[in-house]
This record gives structure tokens, sequence and C-alpha cells, in this order.
């Protein structure tokens, strides 16, 4: 009898030995896949549980947290939604996060593993850090500019210092505000299904993710490309262009807006915008001289990440000279971001010497002490310096005697260009007006910053709608506003 | 203390005195009070940042309770294991901790108080049992009244409406009772008295057929009805857990009393065709069955976790330490969290560590109940013992098992850790037996004068003794007086003549 009680003990010895393996199966093994699971609520909890890390706008927290008395303790608020929305994002207890919210999470929730002291220990022990706080590079004074200039109209400016990189503005309008899908009730997904219905799509950011025809703007680029590859050694020579210019292989007559175009200098044709000129000499460089220019401004690039993604810029690799005649002008398939092309103004302002664009200066933990810091990288060199500066002279000349002379400052130089961008099926559509510039105040060592402004303004009059009458005057108040700093 | 045995009594040389161990007991429940103590500081310290004001009543609560219950030991007991009772106020005090802190959940639904009173009953009850009943041996008369009761006590929830689809409640007056919790030490004690005096009439009689030898209907009979009956009844009411656990005792009873391996292959082929009958019969059991293989289907399907899928979050939650008490999210799992799935809590909050020492407790809670069967020398003590035992260890693999996907899940109550009040009762009313059983197990057996070797002794303890070997064999004499004899020095001299009984015993009762 005791041998057969030694053998039901150690039969009830083999039931601990499977619980115990079955413990560390589910505990151990299985409880990543079990933590991923779409329906274990405890992510969610765990990151609600808490006030979320500010997002940092000049020294002050542009976010809040309020406590919304849910299971999902603290929402998200706003002190300037609709003016930082297209930094920001959302962060939204049903629909998740968005831009910075989304790309910074891990810091702003307290997940980050930076956050901890101790990484290993916390690591032991899941204490829950305090979310820490993201600094971003956006200078209050020039998006409120910015946004302000727009007004009611649809458009985007985007602000880049051109030394650093660093996105000082970034705007989009109209706007929303996004303390709007913060909590998890009614009112949240009234208003998602309200802001995604909307015909003018406020919640589009599209400083960063939409992307326009850039039109005349363009051309700096395409100037810049003539000197890079020696088709234009001196911008004073005249370019032997006829005005109509016949578009290689087509019937097809490219006319311009302006007068004088016929054989123009390259520096009159950038002042006055001839088409025709930079048509020509877009097809005189050839497609992959120009597509390889526009690359090293930051064309053709999917993965830009400010840390949020930019979606990207693009030059056609693959066309007739008639169409690269067409994309020289920033028509046909170019298509850029208002970052993109304020990048461009960048590359000129700085040199040739093009940086990569960040939006966060400074990742810090709840008590403020740096996690991590964005150096300045370049990106790219777009061009020589020696091309950069003949493009400042010509980008000086259109502010000061060209099309753009509704954006000069007094006391600074200010270099930009006009774009008045045709789209829509046989160019029906209204017109976008584009401008962008750079201003270095006078006696400054560098210029101060780079702008891009873009404005898609249905119920404007269609002849008012030009680069240096609606656009350059909002890039002027923003270059304004940087000068000032 | 008392001066009743015959070894304190004599005792000519000083220090032979065997040692009791009440003082250990003592410090162990000091130990197990102050853990749980601890625990209701840090569910406060956690979910509020305040010491919470139940803290000091639950604490002394359960402080007073532990003392009493040792009190009556020391009287009662004295040679009683000291690791039984601390073991049981510890899992008592943790599972007050873990109600206590899924009330926190709950504002409006607190449990923890009819717990705690329930828990005053149940230790109450310890004590009536220690005390009244001197000899558990006394059990073994009543027998076929422990049967009637038991089919009755689970009969009767018939009478009563279901809840959650499981007619085993009886409800009055605001008081909800589950009797076949109660059934459960009948049916043992049923089971280990029938066994204890027929396990001879099993095990050599009756015919052979091919390699089996089937005991004669006239000794089966009577057992495999009872056995059947609850069962049936059991499966009526659709208490699938408590069936599963009334099978799994009868056969460790079944094999420890006959030794035959038959019955054990006998015992699995019913439970497979019992199971593949009631699987596909009943929806619900289908249905458990299904869950068990697919956990996380219905979250494909859309329609949201199932309860196990949402407990194995629970316990995935946990990892290795835990989240701390207070701390976790498994009041997610909502119904029943605080009774069929309470170790999911302990399992998100204490974490694997936790969840471990807390099967290590009732691991040694069950081996101490094997110890003390295997001290005894007569079979009835044996079986109960083991019954007893193994009843524990089979609900504990049952639940756990079930709430952690190991199993299909089958609703019942862990021990002394889930919230219900019958359950906390019964078990301790099973601590007391197993208390009463160690008691006599490790009590010093009344020496005869100081000679080492007697050839026969008759002591009142020992009188079932006779048949550890089929009756007629005979027996190793230094086997009882070596083992009885409490003398220090007796042991090692007769440990040669103790080893070969156990030889011999084996040979004739064991391997036929």
């Amino acid at each position: 009898m005791i041998r057969h009680i030694r053998r039901t003990s150690a039969f009830c010895l083999l039931l601990l030995v499977l619980l115990l393996l079955n413990g560390a199966r589910v505990q151990l093994l299985d409880a990543d896949e079990y933590a991923h699971n779409p329906a274990n609520r405890r992510a969610d909890l765990l990151r609600y549980d808490q006030p979320r890390g500010g997002i940092v706008v000049g020294g002050r927290s542009v976010t809040g947290s309020r406590e919304s008395g849910g299971s999902l303790r603290y929402a998200r608020t706003y002190t300037q939604g609709p003016l930082y929305a297209p930094v920001t994002g959302y962060a939204s207890q049903i629909y998740g996060t968005s831009l910075l919210e989304n790309a910074e999470d891990g810091i702003l929730s307290g997940t980050d593993a930076r956050l901890a002291p101790f990484p290993l220990w916390t690591a032991l022990t899941r204490e829950q850090q305090p979310g820490g706080d993201v600094v971003t590079t956006i200078d209050p004074a020039l998006q409120r500019a910015a946004y302000e200039g727009l007004g009611g109209k649809k458009g985007a400016v985007a602000a880049v210092e051109p030394s650093t990189g660093k996105i000082l503005a970034l705007v989009s309008t109209p706007s929303y505000d996004p303390g709007e899908l913060s909590g998890s009730g009614s009112a949240t997904t009234d208003a998602w299904a309200r802001l995604n219905a909307a015909a003018d799509r406020p919640m589009l950011n599209r400083a960063l993710r939409q992307t326009y025809p850039p039109g005349s703007t363009f051309k700096v680029v395409t100037a810049a490309a003539a000197l890079e590859h020696g088709v234009v050694d001196d911008p004073d020579a005249a370019t032997d262009t006829p005005s109509p210019y016949p578009l290689p292989g087509t019937s097809t007559r490219l006319t311009n807006e302006a007068d004088g175009c016929e054989d123009a200098t390259l520096r009159h044709a950038f002042e006055v915008s001839c088409n025709t000129v930079f048509a020509h000499l877009g097809v005189d460089v050839g497609l992959d001289a120009m597509a390889d220019t526009a690359e090293k401004f930051g064309f053709n690039d999917d993965g830009l990440m400010i840390p949020s993604r930019v979606a990207g810029s693009t030059f056609d690799t693959d066309m007739n000279d008639a169409q690269l005649a067409l994309s020289s002008i920033g028509q046909y398939d170019t298509a850029a971001t208002p970052l993109q092309m304020a990048m461009v103004a960048a590359a000129v302002a700085n040199d040739g010497d093009l940086r990569r664009p960040y939006l966060v200066n400074r990742l810090t933990d709840a008590r403020g002490n740096t996690l991590a810091h964005t150096r300045p990288r370049r990106l790219h060199r777009a061009m020589s310096e020696d091309t950069a500066r003949q493009l400042r002279e010509l980008m000086t000349d259109v502010v000061t005697k060209g099309t753009g002379t509704k954006a000069a400052i007094p006391g600074a130089t200010v270099g930009g260009k006009t774009g008045t961008a045709q789209h829509g099926v046989g160019n029906s559509g209204t017109p976008y007006a584009w401008f962008l510039s750079w201003a270095q105040a006078d006696g400054a060592e560098e210029p101060a910053v780079a702008v891009a402004v873009v404005v898609e303004d249905a119920s404007a009059d269609r002849a008012d709608i030009s680069g240096g009458g609606n656009a350059a005057p909002i890039a002027r108040e923003v270059m304004r506003a940087a000068l000032d700093r | 203390m008392t001066a009743t045995t015959a070894a304190t009594a004599d005792a000519p040389p000083p220090g032979i005195r065997l040692p009791r161990r009440r003082g250990t007991e003592l410090l162990l429940l000091a130990a197990a009070v102050l853990i749980s103590v601890y625990g209701y500081v840090e569910v406060g310290l956690a979910r509020h940042g305040t010491v919470p004001a139940g803290a000091a009543s639950y604490g002394a609560g359960l402080a007073v309770l532990a003392l009493l219950g040792h009190l009556a030991v020391r009287f009662r007991a004295p040679y009683a294991d000291p690791l039984l009772l601390p073991i049981a106020v510890l899992l008592n005090g943790l599972g007050l901790v873990l109600i206590f802190r899924l009330d926190q959940e709950t504002p409006k639904d607190e449990a923890a108080p009819t717990q705690l009173i329930w828990s005053a009953l149940g230790v109450a009850l310890f004590i009536g049992v220690v005390a009244l009943l001197r000899d558990h041996r006394v059990l073994q008369r009543y027998a076929y009244l422990s049967a009637a009761a038991a089919l009755v006590l689970m009969v009767v929830p018939i009478l009563f409406p279901a809840v959650n689809g499981a007619k085993i409640w009886i409800r009055f007056a605001g008081f909800s009772i589950q009797p076949g919790e109660f059934a459960k030490i009948l049916i043992s004690v049923f089971f280990a008295a029938y066994l204890a005096a027929n396990r001879h009439g099993l095990a050599y009689t009756g015919r052979r057929l091919w390699r089996l030898q089937f005991p004669t209907g006239r000794v089966l009979g009577p057992i495999v009805a009872i056995w059947l009956v609850s069962v049936a009844v059991l499966v009526l009411e659709r208490d699938l857990g408590t069936s599963l656990l009334f099978f799994g005792v009868f056969v460790v009873l079944l094999y420890a009393a006959t030794g035959r391996t038959g019955w054990i292959a006998v015992g699995l082929l019913l439970a497979a065709v019992g199971a593949a009958v009631v699987g596909s019969l009943e929806p619900h059991v289908h249905s458990r069955v299904a869950d068990w293989l697919h956990p996380f289907a219905s979250i494909e399907r859309g329609e949201g976790a199932s309860q196990l899928a949402l407990s194995l979050f629970a316990f995935g939650a946990g990892g290795m330490l835990g989240t701390g008490l207070g701390q976790g999210h498994s009041a997610l799992i909502g119904f029943a969290m605080k009774s069929d799935f309470i170790l999911a809590t302990a399992g998100e909050e204490l974490g694997h560590t936790g969840l471990t020492a807390l099967f290590l407790l009732y691991t040694l809670l069950v081996a101490r109940g094997y110890r003390a069967g295997l001290a005894l020398r007569e079979p009835f003590g044996r079986l109960l013992a083991v019954g007893l035992s193994s009843l524990l260890a089979i609900q504990v693999f049952v639940i756990a098992g079930g709430v952690m996907g190991l199993i299909p899940l089958t609703g019942m109550a862990m021990p002394f850790l889930a919230q219900g009040g019958s359950s906390v009762v019964t078990n301790w009313i099973m601590i007391a037996l197993l208390v009463r059983i160690s008691d006599r197990a490790r009590r010093p057996r009344p020496a005869r004068a100081d000679t080492g070797v007697i050839a026969r002794v008759v002591v009142p303890e020992a009188g079932a003794d006779g048949d550890d070997g089929p009756p007629g064999h005979g027996r190793a004499p230094g086997e009882d007086a070596g083992a009885r004899d409490g003398r220090p020095g007796d042991g090692p001299r007769n440990r040669p003549g103790r080893r070969r009984g156990r030889r011999r015993a084996r040979r004739n009762g064991g391997a036929r």
C-alpha cells in the first residue's frame, strides 16, 4: 500500500510540474503575444493611466491632459489646437495618434526605454515612467505669422533654418482642433466623422503630406542644374531660346506670361519667370542631369522623416523631351510638398549645403533632463557654393526688381521665387500660388530662414492668384518674424 | 503539556521528548498573518497611496482566527504537523487580500467582508472538528451514512433554481451555499472507509478477464454505484469540475488501496468514454472544449475576447515578477473574477514567481497530507489522508489548468483563495481532518517498558493495523515495535527488521 501511495503522490507531483511548465509558457513564453493581441486592453489602459508628456513650442507646452473620468484616465488637451495641429497631430483614445504624437509616442506615453533611469531594473519591475517632453524646433512667432498670414485661405507654410535644418514653422490651413479627438465618447466619434467628411479636409497636413505642382518655383532647381552642368556659364549671356518655344517632338508651343523672354539671359528669365527659357534649359541639361539635381535637393525620396514621415516629392526619371521641358518649369508630373520647396530655398541660402530638416530639438524626461538631442546633419550637397551664390543673386533680383517685390523687407537681404502652378485636367483647376524665399538680416553671417508658401484658394479671382501677389506677403511676415528672433 | 501519553509520562532519560513544533507553528502563523497584512498595505498604497482602513481589521481578524486555530491544535492535537495550519492561514489570508484587491474595482459589490465571516466560520468548524473528533477512525463507522448524506446534499440543489447555468446552489434568506462542496469530504470518507474494508476483496477475488482481474459485483457494486450516482447527479447539475474531481479521487484511492494498475486503465477508459459522450451531447461542455482549443477564436470572429482569453491576457501581463498587488488589470475578466478566476489576479499581480510560490504552498499542503497518511499504520486513515490530499491536488490542477489554458475550463473554486463560503468552510474542515490524522501519525506510540523488541503489541491505535497484508499472512515482528516506540535508541536497531518486514509485506500484498 505504501508503494502505491508513493506512486499516487508522484502523480500529484506530476500535476504540479505540468502546472509550473504551463505557467512558464503562459507567463513568459507567450506573454508577448498576448500583450500584442488587439483584444487585450492593457496597453491602452496603461498608456492613458498617466498624463501624457508635453509637446513644447518656444519653451512652453502646447499640450496638456485632463481627467476623463473613464477607465482610460487621462485625455489629451491642446492649448492652441488648430495652430499647432500640423506639428502635434492628435492623440486619441479611439483613433490612435498622428504626427509628433505618433512619432514620439514612446517618450510622451512614458514607455520609451530611455526614460528609465535604470533600464534593466525598470524592465524587471515594470515601473511606469512619467511621460517625457518633446521640445520642438518650432518658433511660435513664425508659426503664428504663417497661420495668420494664410488666414481663412487654404494653403500651407513651411519654414526652415537654412544652416541647421530646424523647422521653424509648419502650418496647414484650414486646420482643426486635435483636442476634439482626444476622448473616447460619442463627441469624439462625431468629431472624427465630421472632420473626415469635411470638404476642405482640415486634417490633411498640407505642409508635409500634400504635394503640389511647384510651378515656376521649380525654376530654382532648373537654374541650379543648368549652372552645375555647364549649360549656362554666364547668367548674363543670352540663352538662344525662341518665344514661344515649341515643345520638342510636338506641335505645342509654350508661351510666357512675361515680356522679353526671347533669347533672354538666365538672370532676366529668372526675374520675370520665363517659361520658355527654363523649359529649353531643362531639355538642354537632359533628363539624367535634371533628375540628378532634383534628387540632390531632396526629390524622389520617400523616406524623409522629421520624425513624422514626409510625403515624397517627385521628379520623373522616365520622360520624353516635351515632358522634360514641362517638368523643368514645375508642371507635368513634377510635384513637391511645401517643406520640399522650403528645403530648395534653404539649400540655396546655405551655400548649396542642404541640411536634413528636423522638427524635434530635444527629448527630455519628466524632470527636464535631456535624453536625446538632434544634431544638424547634411542631407545632400545640392550644388556647388558657386552655383548657390549665383542663385542667391538671381533670387535677390526677383525680390528687388522682379515678380516678388512684395516680399521685400527693409534692412534685410531677401531672395525669392514666385510660382503659379496650373493644375487639373486641361488646367481647369484653380492655380496654386507659390512663393519660396530666404532672408538674411543686413550684417548677419548667414540667412535666418527659408520659407515656402503655397496658397490654394478656390474663392479667389483666378487672375489674382499669383505667387507674387498672394503668397509673397505671407512669406514676408514669416521672414520678418524670423529676422526679429 | 499533557501527561496523557505514555512517552511523556515515563520519559526516564531526559531529552527524548519528541518535538511537537507548536512554537514553530506559532511563528509560521505570525509570518502568514504578517504577509497577508503586508498584502493589504500594498494594495492600499498602490491604489490610493495610503494604508487602507481595512488593513488593521482584516489583519486583526486573521490573527485572531490563526491564534484560535493554533490554540485548538496546541491543546487538542499537540503532535499535529506544524505546517498544515500556517499554510491554510496564509492561503486564506492571501485569498482575502486578492478579494479585497478586486473589491477596489467593484466598490458597490464588496466580497471580502463576507469572505472573512465565512473564513471565521471555517476556522470555527476547524476548531470544532479538532476538538471534538478525538480519533479520525470514528468516521469509518459512518461510511454509508456519509455516502447517503453526500448524495442528499448533492441532490437538494436540483430543487432550487439554477445560478449561472449550474444547479449547485441552495439559496435562502440571502445566503447561498454550495452543498456539493461538503459532499466532497463525505464522499472521500466513504471511499476511504469502503476501500479500507474491501481492498483485498477488490484485489484478489473475482474473475480474471484477459489480463485484468475483475472483482465480484458484490464487492465492487456499492462503491461503483455510489460513484456513478454522484457523477450522474453532478452531470445533471452541470457541475463538471466536481464530477471530474470525484472521478480522480476515486481512481487514485482505488489504485492506492488495491495496487491494481488495471484500475487506472479502466478508469482512464471510462473517463475517455465519459468525456467523449458528455463533450458531444452537452453544448455547454462542447463550447468549453472549443474555447480551450482555440482561446482566441472569438476575437478573430470579432466577438471580443472570451473569458479564457482575458484570463490568459492577465497571466501574460504578469510575466516573471508581476505588476504588483493593485496594479494589474485582471478586473477586465469581469464575471467570476473573484471566484473561478481569482488565480488570474494572482498571476498578473504576483507574476510567475508568486504563482509558483502559491503552487508550492498547495504542494506542501498535499505533501504533508500524504506524509501523515504514510506515517499511519491503518488503512482507513491512510486512504482518508491520501483521499483528502489528492482531492486538494486534483482540484488545484483542474482549476489552475483550466484558467491557464492547460485543460478545458471547469468552474470550481481555488481552495482557500477563491471567493465562496462553502468552499472555504469545506477546506477548513479538510485541514482539520488532516491535522487530526497527522496528530495521530506523529504521536509517539506508548513505549512498552524498555524492551526494544516485542513480538506482538496490541495498542488501541493499532486496532486496524493488522491488515496491511492479506489476512492470514504473518508480519515481521520488528515492524510494529520499531515504529511505535518513540525512543530514539530503538530506531536504528530495528531498522533492518522493519525493512525486512516491509519487503515481505510488499511480496505478500502488492505483487501477486
